[in-house]
């Protein structure tokens, strides 16, 4: 019989519940807190987490057409993320499994995110770009981890572009069908304005330009303007990082993940970039390059044939789980 | 000015006519091999990145040609092994610099004896303490931007592309964060051993007091770029 895992992601504001089984996504059911004003507020979301998590829990069972008795494990995400995000999650998946007498599985979320962007786009062994509202990286598999070769040395580019859009106004909502809002504002704008663009060495840093863009907005500069500049420093920083990365770690693929991967003139960026080196690009769908609980499950399923489960009472939620901390056996190089 | 024809490119300023050889693509920029004036040299050329705005790209490409040469030759002068600069062209983005005879520290970093390792990460300690006491900051300071000499086995510093002036605690921090980072992603098995060689050399350059503020700062770095929470929204 095929060994079935159930995923839970909670790590900032996307409950998500994942089943699959050894080859392929059967359940995936999300619930997205999404605040009416400002940013997400972590008790905030925690508290809508405990009204959802059930019911996640239940359809996405039902959609899987699995008896909780029959789970192999149960995967869930310990972080990176926010604390109380975090606990709900861990939470719901230490009860499941002691309740079930099943294997608790502990994921890092941006392995999830590299790991399930794999699957869905089919490429071995890439440079992962990673990009959401929390996270910024660009990392590698080299001897038995993701090792991190650039990185933001302030905010993560997700987070960036949400507290700019934010700051001038024009946001909540973030992101309207798909496009988020500094992409809209920037359609309309032409010049470039002086703004600071930052590289250091692989790493890229963005207090600065935010600092400087919102100056420039005061200053009476049209906000179109501002908007196409911040969108062109911020994109070409990350894509030439990637590419510095490229160069030194002589890969041949390029997987960008996260929830950021989904702008389209990013994409555009990272194609042309791509073309250049003759390397291979593959952008994780939005579908699956947002927070869900499928990638928990995928990246559960594989940790759990390699024998890592851990003791449902040590089961620490972790803010600050780094990637390169994570030991991935089920790679062989 | 540069007409491509295969892997050679034909350079004609005044004067002037060699063939060169492609010897790498970097990442920015296309590095060639060749003579001028009878010296044998690397052409370095920002090539133009086509996913940048033009505008932006040029005013890149035009900065960090300029700054790359002012810094190679302060550096120099403060007694920094680094490549001689025979010419630079801000407008095209080239510098037209010495040939070293070496190979990356990058490649030979792994296999080399212990004494070795530690005669030549506590060059690149002193080299980087002498540079910031000059108020230099490299800005790529990796295994990959380091060759060691043919024939000396000394360090010398290249690609000063992302190099800036700054006497900024945070700014030396980030250049040693840099560099530890890719001991880590690139040497794991012997960074442990590297890094206190490079920091024993860069000790002795800059003092013990110099010292414990830029390792504090590495630490701070290293934390606050791990995971960021969600920025506290600021009243304006």
């Amino acid at each position: 019989m095929k060994a079935i895992v159930l995923g839970i992601e909670s790590t900032a504001h996307t409950f998500g519940v994942g089943v699959v089984n050894e080859s392929e996504v059967i359940a995936d059911i999300r619930y997205k807190y999404e605040p009416e004003k400002g940013g997400i507020h972590p008790r905030e979301a925690a508290l809508y987490f405990m009204s959802v998590g059930p019911k996640a829990i239940l359809e996405a069972l039902k959609t899987a057409k699995v008896n909780a008795r029959d789970l192999a494990g149960i995967a869930i995400a310990l972080g990176p993320g926010l604390g109380p995000c975090l606990r709900v999650g861990a939470t719901y998946a230490r009860a499941m499994a002691v309740y079930l007498s099943k294997s608790l599985i502990p994921v890092n979320h941006a392995v999830a995110h590299i790991e399930i962007g794999k699957l869905i786009t089919n490429v071995k062994d890439p440079l992962v770009v990673y990009l959401s509202g929390g996270n910024t990286l660009i990392a590698a598999f080299n001897e038995g981890r993701y090792r991190i070769f650039g990185e933001t040395l302030d905010i993560a580019l997700g987070n960036f572009m949400d507290t700019f859009v934010r700051e001038i106004g024009l946001a909540p909502p973030y992101v309207i069908s798909g496009v988020h809002q500094l992409d809209i504002c920037a359609e309309k704008g032409r010049k470039l304005i002086d703004l600071p663009y930052v590289v250091k060495g692989q790493d890229v840093s963005f207090s600065g330009l935010l600092t400087a863009a919102l100056k420039a907005v005061k200053k009476g500069h049209a906000i179109e303007d501002v908007c196409y500049t911040v969108r062109e420093i911020a994109y070409s920083a990350i894509v030439e990082v990637s590419e510095r990365a490229l160069a030194h770690t002589g890969k041949k693929e390029v997987l960008v993940v996260g929830g950021v991967a989904a702008s389209k003139y990013l994409k555009e960026k990272f194609e042309v970039m791509a073309k250049l080196r003759n390397t291979e690009l593959a952008i994780v769908p939005p579908k699956y390059a947002v927070d869900n609980g499928a990638m928990i499950a995928w990246t559960g399923f594989l940790a759990f044939k390699s024998n890592i489960t851990v003791e449902p009472e040590k089961a620490y939620v972790r803010q600050r789980w780094r990637l390169d901390e994570v030991d991935i056996p089920w790679i062989k190089q | 000015m540069l007409g491509r024809g295969g892997d050679s490119m034909k350079l004609t300023y005044h004067g002037l006519s060699s063939k060169l050889e492609v010897i790498a693509v970097g990442a920015e920029a296309v590095l060639l091999k060749g003579y001028f004036l009878g010296i044998k040299s690397v052409y370095k050329v920002r090539v133009p990145k086509p996913y940048r705005d033009p505008k932006l790209d040029l005013k890149i490409r035009r900065e960090r040609t300029l700054i790359e040469a002012k810094l190679i030759a302060s550096a120099r002068k403060a007694g920094i092994n680094t490549p001689y600069i025979l010419l630079i062209e801000p407008e095209a983005g080239v510098i037209i610099m010495e040939y070293l005879e070496g190979d990356l520290l990058r490649n030979t970093l792994n296999s080399l004896p212990d004494h070795e390792l530690r005669k030549i990460l506590e060059l690149v300690g002193v080299m980087t303490g002498r540079m910031h006491n000059e108020g230099i900051i490299h800005g790529d300071l990796t295994t990959s931007n380091i060759i060691i000499h043919q024939h000396t086995r000394e360090p010398y510093l290249i690609d000063f592309g992302l190099a800036k002036m700054s006497e900024d605690i945070e700014d030396k921090g980030v250049d040693v964060h840099l560099f530890l980072r890719s001991l880590e992603s690139t040497h794991f098995i012997v960074k442990d051993e590297a890094y206190k060689y490079f920091l024993a050399g860069y000790g002795k350059v800059v003092g013990e007091e110099n010292l414990a503020k830029v390792v504090s700062k590495v630490r701070e770095i290293r934390l606050r770029g791990r995971y960021v929470e969600e920025r506290r929204r600021r009243r304006h």
